[in-house]
Protein backbone atom coordinates (compact mmCIF):
# COMPACT_ATOMS: atom_id res chain seq x y z
CA UNK A 1 0.00 0.00 0.00
CA UNK A 2 1.20 3.22 -0.77
CA UNK A 3 2.19 5.90 1.90
CA UNK A 4 -0.48 8.19 3.10
CA UNK A 5 -1.06 11.14 5.14
CA UNK A 6 -3.73 10.63 7.63
CA UNK A 7 -6.38 14.09 8.31
CA UNK A 8 -8.99 14.65 10.53
CA UNK A 9 -11.33 16.83 9.67
CA UNK A 10 -13.39 19.05 12.04
CA UNK A 11 -15.09 21.40 9.73
CA UNK A 12 -17.55 20.18 6.50
CA UNK A 13 -16.41 22.98 3.90
CA UNK A 14 -12.59 22.90 5.67
CA UNK A 15 -12.31 19.16 4.65
CA UNK A 16 -14.28 19.95 1.17
CA UNK A 17 -11.73 22.60 0.25
CA UNK A 18 -9.06 20.14 1.16
CA UNK A 19 -9.66 17.31 -0.84
CA UNK A 20 -10.41 19.72 -3.20
CA UNK A 21 -7.18 21.56 -3.41
CA UNK A 22 -4.95 18.56 -3.00
CA UNK A 23 -4.47 16.12 -5.69
CA UNK A 24 -4.89 12.26 -4.50
CA UNK A 25 -6.90 13.41 -1.28
CA UNK A 26 -9.86 11.10 -0.99
CA UNK A 27 -12.98 11.16 2.38
CA UNK A 28 -12.58 8.42 4.48
CA UNK A 29 -15.64 7.29 6.22
CA UNK A 30 -16.45 4.15 7.46
CA UNK A 31 -13.59 2.73 5.03
CA UNK A 32 -14.65 -0.48 4.28
CA UNK A 33 -15.15 -0.27 0.69
CA UNK A 34 -11.97 2.52 0.25
CA UNK A 35 -9.98 0.58 2.54
CA UNK A 36 -10.03 -2.78 0.81
CA UNK A 37 -9.37 -1.30 -2.43
CA UNK A 38 -6.30 0.39 -1.09
CA UNK A 39 -5.11 -3.42 -0.30
CA UNK A 40 -5.70 -4.21 -3.31
CA UNK A 41 -4.14 -1.60 -5.16
CA UNK A 42 -6.76 -0.16 -7.16
CA UNK A 43 -7.00 2.84 -5.43
CA UNK A 44 -4.02 4.95 -3.94
CA UNK A 45 -4.53 7.95 -2.58
CA UNK A 46 -2.08 10.60 -1.25
CA UNK A 47 -3.80 11.90 1.72
CA UNK A 48 -6.78 10.18 3.43
CA UNK A 49 -9.72 13.33 5.39
CA UNK A 50 -11.45 11.37 7.73
CA UNK A 51 -14.65 13.40 7.82
CA UNK A 52 -16.50 10.35 11.03
CA UNK A 53 -15.64 13.00 13.54
CA UNK A 54 -17.97 15.96 11.57
CA UNK A 55 -21.54 15.00 13.57
CA UNK A 56 -23.53 13.82 9.92
CA UNK A 57 -25.02 11.09 12.30
CA UNK A 58 -28.26 11.79 13.01
CA UNK A 59 -31.66 10.70 12.08
CA UNK A 60 -34.22 13.65 11.67
CA UNK A 61 -37.71 14.03 10.62
CA UNK A 62 -38.22 16.91 8.16
CA UNK A 63 -40.93 19.31 8.29
CA UNK A 64 -43.00 17.81 5.13
CA UNK A 65 -42.74 14.47 6.68
CA UNK A 66 -39.63 13.32 5.60
CA UNK A 67 -36.39 12.12 6.50
CA UNK A 68 -33.15 13.26 7.10
CA UNK A 69 -30.58 10.60 7.51
CA UNK A 70 -26.37 11.89 8.09
CA UNK A 71 -23.96 10.74 5.90
CA UNK A 72 -21.56 9.43 8.68
CA UNK A 73 -25.11 7.45 9.94
CA UNK A 74 -24.51 4.08 9.66
CA UNK A 75 -25.69 1.37 7.66
CA UNK A 76 -27.02 -0.61 10.86
CA UNK A 77 -28.11 2.11 12.47
CA UNK A 78 -30.35 3.93 9.37
CA UNK A 79 -31.88 -0.22 8.95
CA UNK A 80 -32.65 -0.44 12.73
CA UNK A 81 -33.92 3.44 13.08
CA UNK A 82 -37.67 3.48 14.43
CA UNK A 83 -38.81 5.99 11.48
CA UNK A 84 -36.68 4.47 8.98
CA UNK A 85 -38.89 1.34 9.51
CA UNK A 86 -42.32 2.72 10.13
CA UNK A 87 -41.80 5.63 6.94
CA UNK A 88 -39.79 3.43 4.76
CA UNK A 89 -39.27 -0.56 5.36
CA UNK A 90 -38.22 -0.76 1.60
CA UNK A 91 -34.54 0.77 2.72
CA UNK A 92 -34.32 -0.87 6.04
CA UNK A 93 -34.96 -4.25 4.31
CA UNK A 94 -32.33 -3.06 1.44
CA UNK A 95 -29.80 -2.17 3.89
CA UNK A 96 -29.92 -6.00 6.16
CA UNK A 97 -29.65 -7.04 2.86
CA UNK A 98 -26.29 -6.05 2.04
CA UNK A 99 -22.88 -6.78 3.57
CA UNK A 100 -22.22 -8.17 6.65
CA UNK A 101 -23.33 -6.85 10.50
CA UNK A 102 -19.77 -6.36 11.06
CA UNK A 103 -20.05 -4.50 8.02
CA UNK A 104 -22.98 -2.73 8.47
CA UNK A 105 -21.82 -1.28 11.81
CA UNK A 106 -18.57 0.49 9.81
CA UNK A 107 -19.99 1.71 6.48
CA UNK A 108 -21.62 5.29 6.55
CA UNK A 109 -24.57 6.35 4.37
CA UNK A 110 -22.35 8.55 2.29
CA UNK A 111 -20.19 5.36 1.75
CA UNK A 112 -22.46 2.98 0.88
CA UNK A 113 -23.33 5.45 -2.22
CA UNK A 114 -20.19 5.78 -3.30
CA UNK A 115 -18.73 2.69 -3.19
CA UNK A 116 -16.84 1.28 -6.20
CA UNK A 117 -17.85 -1.91 -8.12
CA UNK A 118 -17.29 -5.24 -7.52
CA UNK A 119 -16.39 -6.25 -10.96
CA UNK A 120 -13.52 -9.17 -10.83
CA UNK A 121 -11.46 -7.36 -12.91
CA UNK A 122 -11.98 -3.71 -11.83
CA UNK A 123 -10.87 -5.62 -8.24
CA UNK A 124 -7.76 -7.38 -10.35
CA UNK A 125 -4.80 -5.08 -11.20
CA UNK A 126 -3.38 -7.70 -13.06
CA UNK A 127 -6.37 -7.51 -15.63
CA UNK A 128 -7.19 -4.57 -18.51
CA UNK A 129 -10.05 -2.41 -16.79
CA UNK A 130 -10.88 1.10 -18.45
CA UNK A 131 -12.93 1.92 -15.21
CA UNK A 132 -9.36 1.55 -12.92
CA UNK A 133 -6.87 2.09 -15.61
CA UNK A 134 -9.17 4.31 -18.66
CA UNK A 135 -8.11 3.01 -22.29
CA UNK A 136 -6.63 -0.50 -21.32
CA UNK A 137 -9.62 -2.33 -21.93
CA UNK A 138 -12.79 -4.11 -20.49
CA UNK A 139 -11.90 -7.48 -19.78
CA UNK A 140 -15.33 -8.37 -18.77
CA UNK A 141 -16.74 -8.31 -22.32
CA UNK A 142 -15.63 -11.62 -23.17
CA UNK A 143 -14.51 -12.72 -19.62
CA UNK A 144 -16.98 -13.52 -16.24
CA UNK A 145 -20.36 -11.68 -16.45
CA UNK A 146 -22.65 -13.13 -14.08
CA UNK A 147 -22.64 -9.64 -11.45
CA UNK A 148 -22.59 -7.64 -14.88
CA UNK A 149 -24.82 -5.00 -16.81
CA UNK A 150 -28.15 -5.47 -18.43
CA UNK A 151 -29.09 -1.75 -19.39
CA UNK A 152 -27.06 1.23 -20.22
CA UNK A 153 -23.90 -0.31 -20.54
CA UNK A 154 -21.16 0.65 -23.37
CA UNK A 155 -18.28 -0.96 -25.27
CA UNK A 156 -15.73 0.49 -22.82
CA UNK A 157 -17.68 -1.29 -19.05
CA UNK A 158 -20.53 -3.69 -18.30
CA UNK A 159 -19.74 -2.95 -14.23
CA UNK A 160 -22.71 -2.58 -12.08
CA UNK A 161 -23.37 -0.48 -8.56
CA UNK A 162 -23.14 -2.85 -6.39
CA UNK A 163 -25.08 -0.82 -3.56
CA UNK A 164 -29.00 -2.27 -2.44
CA UNK A 165 -29.48 1.17 -0.38
CA UNK A 166 -29.04 3.34 -3.08
CA UNK A 167 -31.64 0.97 -5.04
CA UNK A 168 -33.82 1.82 -2.43
CA UNK A 169 -33.15 5.64 -2.47
CA UNK A 170 -33.26 5.63 -5.63
CA UNK A 171 -37.32 4.30 -5.52
CA UNK A 172 -37.68 6.78 -3.03
CA UNK A 173 -36.98 9.85 -4.81
CA UNK A 174 -33.92 10.32 -2.32
CA UNK A 175 -31.92 13.71 -2.67
CA UNK A 176 -28.20 13.46 -1.84
CA UNK A 177 -27.10 16.86 0.11
CA UNK A 178 -24.02 17.45 -1.15
CA UNK A 179 -21.40 20.64 -0.43
CA UNK A 180 -17.99 21.87 -1.59
CA UNK A 181 -16.00 24.36 -0.21
CA UNK A 182 -18.34 27.45 -1.11
CA UNK A 183 -21.87 25.48 -0.79
CA UNK A 184 -24.67 23.02 -0.91
CA UNK A 185 -26.79 21.27 -3.29
CA UNK A 186 -29.22 18.92 -3.75
CA UNK A 187 -28.89 15.99 -6.74
CA UNK A 188 -31.54 12.82 -6.80
CA UNK A 189 -29.84 9.84 -6.07
CA UNK A 190 -31.29 8.81 -9.15
CA UNK A 191 -29.16 11.40 -11.12
CA UNK A 192 -25.57 11.11 -8.50
CA UNK A 193 -24.81 7.94 -10.56
CA UNK A 194 -23.84 8.03 -13.95
CA UNK A 195 -23.78 5.70 -17.19
CA UNK A 196 -20.45 4.29 -18.26
CA UNK A 197 -20.01 5.59 -21.59
CA UNK A 198 -17.02 6.29 -22.67
CA UNK A 199 -15.30 7.48 -19.60
CA UNK A 200 -16.37 4.71 -17.20
CA UNK A 201 -13.49 5.77 -14.28
CA UNK A 202 -15.94 8.25 -13.43
CA UNK A 203 -19.42 6.73 -11.41
CA UNK A 204 -20.98 10.03 -10.24
CA UNK A 205 -21.61 13.54 -11.34
CA UNK A 206 -19.33 14.57 -8.40
CA UNK A 207 -16.15 15.90 -8.50
CA UNK A 208 -13.29 16.00 -5.84
CA UNK A 209 -13.87 17.85 -2.98
CA UNK A 210 -18.12 17.60 -3.34
CA UNK A 211 -19.14 15.97 0.32
CA UNK A 212 -22.43 14.28 0.77
CA UNK A 213 -23.61 15.37 4.03
CA UNK A 214 -26.75 13.59 4.00
CA UNK A 215 -29.11 11.78 2.17
CA UNK A 216 -33.05 13.39 2.10
CA UNK A 217 -36.35 11.13 1.61
CA UNK A 218 -39.29 13.20 0.64
CA UNK A 219 -42.53 11.78 2.24
CA UNK A 220 -44.20 9.21 0.52
CA UNK A 221 -47.39 7.22 2.09
CA UNK A 222 -47.15 4.26 -0.54
CA UNK A 223 -43.00 3.89 0.99
CA UNK A 224 -44.61 2.32 4.17
CA UNK A 225 -45.64 -0.88 2.47
CA UNK A 226 -42.91 -0.79 -0.33
CA UNK A 227 -40.55 -3.72 -0.57
CA UNK A 228 -37.10 -4.82 -1.50
CA UNK A 229 -36.54 -7.96 -2.95
CA UNK A 230 -32.52 -9.27 -3.70
CA UNK A 231 -31.81 -12.27 -5.57
CA UNK A 232 -28.39 -13.62 -5.09
CA UNK A 233 -25.85 -17.26 -5.26
CA UNK A 234 -26.02 -17.47 -1.59
CA UNK A 235 -28.58 -16.84 1.00
CA UNK A 236 -27.05 -13.90 2.93
CA UNK A 237 -23.59 -11.89 2.55
CA UNK A 238 -23.62 -11.79 -1.16
CA UNK A 239 -24.10 -8.70 -4.15
CA UNK A 240 -27.49 -8.85 -5.78
CA UNK A 241 -27.49 -10.61 -9.31
CA UNK A 242 -30.77 -8.90 -9.50
CA UNK A 243 -32.61 -6.61 -7.01
CA UNK A 244 -35.71 -4.88 -7.04
CA UNK A 245 -37.27 -2.06 -5.03
CA UNK A 246 -41.05 -1.15 -5.20
CA UNK A 247 -43.94 1.02 -3.71
CA UNK A 248 -47.39 0.71 -5.11
CA UNK A 249 -50.72 2.86 -4.77
CA UNK A 250 -53.76 1.63 -5.39
CA UNK A 251 -56.68 3.99 -6.37
CA UNK A 252 -60.25 2.78 -5.08
CA UNK A 253 -61.02 1.10 -8.51
CA UNK A 254 -58.14 -1.40 -8.02
CA UNK A 255 -56.16 0.40 -10.66
CA UNK A 256 -52.41 2.20 -9.92
CA UNK A 257 -52.37 5.27 -8.98
CA UNK A 258 -48.69 5.95 -8.16
CA UNK A 259 -45.46 3.90 -8.40
CA UNK A 260 -41.76 3.31 -8.71
CA UNK A 261 -39.65 0.49 -9.24
CA UNK A 262 -35.85 0.58 -8.92
CA UNK A 263 -33.39 -2.27 -9.93
CA UNK A 264 -30.27 -3.31 -8.66
CA UNK A 265 -27.42 -5.77 -10.40
CA UNK A 266 -28.59 -4.87 -14.07
CA UNK A 267 -26.93 -1.40 -14.44
CA UNK A 268 -23.35 1.28 -13.58
CA UNK A 269 -26.18 3.08 -11.77
CA UNK A 270 -29.43 2.38 -9.58
CA UNK A 271 -31.82 1.72 -12.65
CA UNK A 272 -35.01 3.39 -12.43
CA UNK A 273 -37.49 1.39 -13.99
CA UNK A 274 -39.31 4.49 -15.25
CA UNK A 275 -40.55 2.57 -18.32
CA UNK A 276 -42.42 0.02 -16.33
CA UNK A 277 -43.49 2.65 -14.43
CA UNK A 278 -45.65 4.33 -16.82
CA UNK A 279 -47.03 1.52 -18.35
CA UNK A 280 -48.43 0.70 -14.83
CA UNK A 281 -50.04 4.10 -14.69
CA UNK A 282 -53.80 3.86 -14.92
CA UNK A 283 -53.51 0.08 -15.58
CA UNK A 284 -54.87 -2.86 -13.69
CA UNK A 285 -52.99 -3.61 -10.38
CA UNK A 286 -52.39 -7.44 -11.77
CA UNK A 287 -49.78 -9.97 -11.78
CA UNK A 288 -50.36 -9.73 -15.61
CA UNK A 289 -50.19 -6.25 -15.85
CA UNK A 290 -47.01 -5.92 -13.33
CA UNK A 291 -44.91 -8.76 -16.03
CA UNK A 292 -46.37 -6.41 -18.91
CA UNK A 293 -44.74 -3.61 -17.05
CA UNK A 294 -41.54 -5.59 -16.13
CA UNK A 295 -41.52 -6.84 -20.36
CA UNK A 296 -41.77 -3.16 -21.60
CA UNK A 297 -38.68 -2.31 -19.05
CA UNK A 298 -37.02 -5.18 -20.22
CA UNK A 299 -37.88 -4.34 -24.41
CA UNK A 300 -35.14 -2.09 -23.77
CA UNK A 301 -32.71 -4.43 -22.19
CA UNK A 302 -29.30 -5.41 -24.03
CA UNK A 303 -27.59 -8.49 -22.24
CA UNK A 304 -24.19 -10.22 -22.48
CA UNK A 305 -24.01 -13.82 -22.77
CA UNK A 306 -23.59 -14.53 -19.53
CA UNK A 307 -25.92 -11.76 -17.80
CA UNK A 308 -28.81 -12.75 -20.50
CA UNK A 309 -30.56 -14.93 -17.22
CA UNK A 310 -31.34 -11.49 -15.86
CA UNK A 311 -34.11 -10.60 -18.26
CA UNK A 312 -36.36 -13.50 -17.42
CA UNK A 313 -35.31 -13.33 -13.40
CA UNK A 314 -35.87 -9.52 -13.57
CA UNK A 315 -39.48 -9.93 -15.29
CA UNK A 316 -40.29 -12.54 -12.19
CA UNK A 317 -38.70 -10.29 -9.20
CA UNK A 318 -40.60 -7.34 -10.59
CA UNK A 319 -43.99 -9.30 -10.50
CA UNK A 320 -43.33 -10.58 -7.08
CA UNK A 321 -42.25 -7.30 -5.82
CA UNK A 322 -45.15 -5.47 -7.12
CA UNK A 323 -47.32 -8.06 -5.80
CA UNK A 324 -46.42 -8.43 -2.40
CA UNK A 325 -46.07 -4.01 -2.33
CA UNK A 326 -49.62 -4.02 -3.22
CA UNK A 327 -50.36 -6.22 -0.08
CA UNK A 328 -50.68 -9.54 -2.09
CA UNK A 329 -48.95 -12.87 -0.85
CA UNK A 330 -45.04 -12.31 -1.30
CA UNK A 331 -44.64 -15.17 -3.86
CA UNK A 332 -41.64 -16.19 -4.87
CA UNK A 333 -39.28 -15.83 -7.93
CA UNK A 334 -39.94 -19.33 -9.69
CA UNK A 335 -36.66 -21.08 -9.22
CA UNK A 336 -35.44 -19.53 -6.75
CA UNK A 337 -34.97 -21.26 -3.14
CA UNK A 338 -34.70 -18.65 -0.59
CA UNK A 339 -34.28 -19.02 2.87
CA UNK B 1 4.28 8.58 7.57
CA UNK B 2 3.31 7.67 11.38
CA UNK B 3 0.58 8.57 13.90
CA UNK B 4 0.60 8.78 17.58
CA UNK B 5 -2.29 6.59 19.04
CA UNK B 6 -3.96 5.18 21.77
CA UNK B 7 -6.47 1.96 22.83
CA UNK B 8 -8.27 1.08 25.43
CA UNK B 9 -7.53 -3.20 24.38
CA UNK B 10 -9.79 -5.09 26.87
CA UNK B 11 -9.62 -2.64 29.61
CA UNK B 12 -6.09 -1.78 29.52
CA UNK B 13 -5.05 1.93 27.94
CA UNK B 14 -2.26 1.46 25.27
CA UNK B 15 -0.32 3.95 23.56
CA UNK B 16 1.48 3.66 20.11
CA UNK B 17 3.33 4.80 16.81
CA UNK B 18 2.02 3.59 14.14
CA UNK B 19 2.33 3.48 9.89
CA UNK B 20 -0.84 5.27 8.69
CA UNK B 21 -1.26 2.17 6.75
CA UNK B 22 -1.99 0.04 9.94
CA UNK B 23 -5.22 -1.31 10.19
CA UNK B 24 -6.57 -1.99 13.76
CA UNK B 25 -5.72 -5.82 13.23
CA UNK B 26 -2.16 -5.62 12.58
CA UNK B 27 -2.13 -2.78 15.57
CA UNK B 28 -3.41 -5.48 17.65
CA UNK B 29 -1.72 -8.52 17.05
CA UNK B 30 1.99 -6.71 15.54
CA UNK B 31 2.02 -4.13 17.85
CA UNK B 32 0.30 -4.74 20.72
CA UNK B 33 0.47 -8.67 20.72
CA UNK B 34 -3.26 -9.22 21.19
CA UNK B 35 -3.60 -12.34 19.54
CA UNK B 36 -6.99 -12.61 19.73
CA UNK B 37 -8.52 -11.44 16.56
CA UNK B 38 -6.73 -13.65 13.70
CA UNK B 39 -6.40 -12.76 9.82
CA UNK B 40 -7.82 -14.91 7.48
CA UNK B 41 -8.93 -13.10 4.39
CA UNK B 42 -7.66 -9.58 5.71
CA UNK B 43 -10.80 -8.51 3.00
CA UNK B 44 -13.47 -8.12 5.81
CA UNK B 45 -14.84 -11.19 4.23
CA UNK B 46 -13.96 -14.00 6.62
CA UNK B 47 -14.66 -12.28 10.03
CA UNK B 48 -12.10 -14.06 11.96
CA UNK B 49 -10.53 -10.78 12.97
CA UNK B 50 -14.02 -9.40 14.78
CA UNK B 51 -13.88 -6.96 17.82
CA UNK B 52 -15.72 -5.47 19.48
CA UNK B 53 -15.09 -1.49 18.84
CA UNK B 54 -17.31 1.28 21.41
CA UNK B 55 -19.27 -2.23 22.34
CA UNK B 56 -20.08 -2.52 18.40
CA UNK B 57 -19.05 -5.59 16.55
CA UNK B 58 -16.52 -4.39 13.60
CA UNK B 59 -13.93 -6.80 11.05
CA UNK B 60 -10.36 -4.99 12.56
CA UNK B 61 -8.67 -5.55 9.17
CA UNK B 62 -10.67 -2.57 7.03
CA UNK B 63 -10.24 -0.11 9.81
CA UNK B 64 -7.37 2.37 10.02
CA UNK B 65 -5.30 1.73 13.29
CA UNK B 66 -5.59 5.88 12.95
CA UNK B 67 -9.05 6.03 12.43
CA UNK B 68 -9.55 4.59 15.91
CA UNK B 69 -7.45 6.33 17.76
CA UNK B 70 -8.87 6.89 21.10
CA UNK B 71 -11.71 4.20 20.72
CA UNK B 72 -12.06 0.94 23.36
CA UNK B 73 -11.36 -2.80 21.75
CA UNK B 74 -12.77 -5.59 23.09
CA UNK B 75 -11.25 -8.79 22.01
CA UNK B 76 -12.41 -12.84 22.74
CA UNK B 77 -9.88 -12.45 25.63
CA UNK B 78 -11.34 -9.66 27.00
CA UNK B 79 -15.06 -10.14 26.95
CA UNK B 80 -15.14 -11.73 30.68
CA UNK B 81 -13.31 -10.61 33.62
CA UNK B 82 -9.95 -12.03 33.91
CA UNK B 83 -9.67 -15.83 34.43
CA UNK B 84 -13.47 -15.99 34.14
CA UNK B 85 -15.41 -17.81 30.87
CA UNK B 86 -17.70 -15.66 28.94
CA UNK B 87 -21.31 -17.80 28.33
CA UNK B 88 -20.73 -17.73 24.63
CA UNK B 89 -17.22 -19.31 25.38
CA UNK B 90 -18.55 -21.88 27.60
CA UNK B 91 -21.91 -22.83 25.01
CA UNK B 92 -19.05 -22.85 21.96
CA UNK B 93 -17.14 -25.28 23.79
CA UNK B 94 -20.37 -27.11 25.28
CA UNK B 95 -21.80 -27.58 21.42
CA UNK B 96 -18.46 -28.47 19.89
CA UNK B 97 -18.92 -25.15 17.88
CA UNK B 98 -15.45 -25.44 16.60
CA UNK B 99 -12.94 -28.10 15.61
CA UNK B 100 -9.51 -25.77 14.63
CA UNK B 101 -10.51 -22.68 16.46
CA UNK B 102 -9.02 -20.30 14.47
CA UNK B 103 -12.25 -18.57 13.47
CA UNK B 104 -13.81 -19.02 17.02
CA UNK B 105 -12.28 -15.68 18.37
CA UNK B 106 -14.34 -13.68 15.73
CA UNK B 107 -17.23 -15.78 16.20
CA UNK B 108 -17.55 -15.68 19.72
CA UNK B 109 -16.82 -11.55 19.70
CA UNK B 110 -19.65 -11.75 16.31
CA UNK B 111 -21.87 -13.69 18.41
CA UNK B 112 -21.57 -11.30 21.40
CA UNK B 113 -22.81 -8.13 19.19
CA UNK B 114 -25.62 -10.46 17.78
CA UNK B 115 -27.21 -10.84 21.29
CA UNK B 116 -26.55 -7.15 22.15
CA UNK B 117 -28.12 -6.25 18.56
CA UNK B 118 -31.23 -8.86 19.26
CA UNK B 119 -31.74 -7.45 22.40
CA UNK B 120 -31.90 -3.65 21.30
CA UNK B 121 -34.91 -4.70 18.54
CA UNK B 122 -32.74 -4.73 15.65
CA UNK B 123 -33.93 -6.42 12.82
CA UNK B 124 -32.31 -8.47 10.18
CA UNK B 125 -32.92 -9.87 6.67
CA UNK B 126 -34.33 -12.86 8.50
CA UNK B 127 -36.90 -10.81 10.78
CA UNK B 128 -40.29 -10.37 8.75
CA UNK B 129 -41.13 -6.50 7.79
CA UNK B 130 -42.46 -4.37 10.07
CA UNK B 131 -41.20 -6.59 13.34
CA UNK B 132 -40.11 -6.60 16.05
CA UNK B 133 -42.38 -3.54 17.08
CA UNK B 134 -40.59 -0.56 18.82
CA UNK B 135 -39.02 -1.62 22.49
CA UNK B 136 -39.45 -5.44 21.74
CA UNK B 137 -36.31 -7.82 21.56
CA UNK B 138 -35.97 -9.60 18.07
CA UNK B 139 -36.21 -14.01 19.62
CA UNK B 140 -33.03 -15.00 18.44
CA UNK B 141 -34.24 -18.22 16.04
CA UNK B 142 -32.03 -20.50 14.13
CA UNK B 143 -33.20 -18.65 10.70
CA UNK B 144 -31.74 -15.37 12.80
CA UNK B 145 -28.60 -17.05 14.16
CA UNK B 146 -27.81 -17.83 10.77
CA UNK B 147 -28.46 -14.79 9.38
CA UNK B 148 -26.82 -12.46 11.75
CA UNK B 149 -23.68 -14.78 11.55
CA UNK B 150 -23.45 -14.60 8.09
CA UNK B 151 -20.08 -12.26 8.16
CA UNK B 152 -18.15 -15.51 10.09
CA UNK B 153 -16.80 -18.47 7.97
CA UNK B 154 -15.43 -21.26 9.45
CA UNK B 155 -13.38 -23.44 7.21
CA UNK B 156 -14.19 -26.74 9.27
CA UNK B 157 -17.81 -26.11 9.42
CA UNK B 158 -18.65 -26.25 13.10
CA UNK B 159 -21.92 -24.00 12.01
CA UNK B 160 -24.49 -26.25 13.35
CA UNK B 161 -22.42 -26.58 16.85
CA UNK B 162 -22.05 -22.41 16.44
CA UNK B 163 -26.11 -22.30 15.89
CA UNK B 164 -26.68 -24.78 18.97
CA UNK B 165 -24.34 -22.40 20.90
CA UNK B 166 -25.03 -18.88 20.49
CA UNK B 167 -28.94 -19.95 20.77
CA UNK B 168 -27.95 -21.38 24.13
CA UNK B 169 -26.17 -18.43 25.41
CA UNK B 170 -29.44 -16.09 23.56
CA UNK B 171 -31.54 -18.28 25.91
CA UNK B 172 -29.69 -17.77 28.50
CA UNK B 173 -28.98 -14.63 28.37
CA UNK B 174 -32.76 -13.74 28.04
CA UNK B 175 -33.57 -15.90 31.08
CA UNK B 176 -30.79 -14.13 33.64
CA UNK B 177 -32.29 -10.47 32.58
CA UNK B 178 -35.62 -10.91 30.78
CA UNK B 179 -36.25 -6.95 30.79
CA UNK B 180 -33.01 -6.27 29.38
CA UNK B 181 -34.32 -8.24 26.06
CA UNK B 182 -37.68 -6.49 26.08
CA UNK B 183 -37.01 -2.77 26.67
CA UNK B 184 -33.68 -2.36 25.95
CA UNK B 185 -32.99 0.34 22.93
CA UNK B 186 -29.60 1.60 21.61
CA UNK B 187 -27.99 -1.52 23.94
CA UNK B 188 -26.00 -1.98 21.20
CA UNK B 189 -25.08 1.11 20.07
Amino acid sequence: MKPFDYRRATDPADAAALVADTPGAAFLGGGTNLVDRMKLGVAAPDMLVDITGLGLDEVEPLPDGGLRIGANVRNSDAAAHPLVRARYPVLSQALLSGASGQLRNTATTGGNLLQRTRCVYFQDTSTPCNKREPGSGCSALEGYQRYHAIFGASPDCVATHPSDMAVALTALDARAVVRDAAAERRIPVAQLHRLPGEAPEHDTVLSRGDLITAVELPAMPMAARARYRKIRDRASFAFALVSVAAAIERAEDGTVADVRIALGGVAHKPWRALLAEEALRGAAATDGAFAAAAAAELAEARPLPGTAFKVPLVRAAITATLREAAGGPPGRVPGKEEP
Amino acid sequence: MHTDITLTVDGHSRALRVDTRTTLLDALREHLRTTAPKKGCDHGQCGSCTVLLAGRRVVSCLILAAAADGAEVTTAAGLAPEGREHPLQRAFVDHDGLQCGYCTPGQICSAAGVLEEAAAGWPSAATPPGEPAEGQAVPLTDAEIRERMSGNLCRCGAYAGIVAAVGEAARAAEAADPAATEAQSGGAR
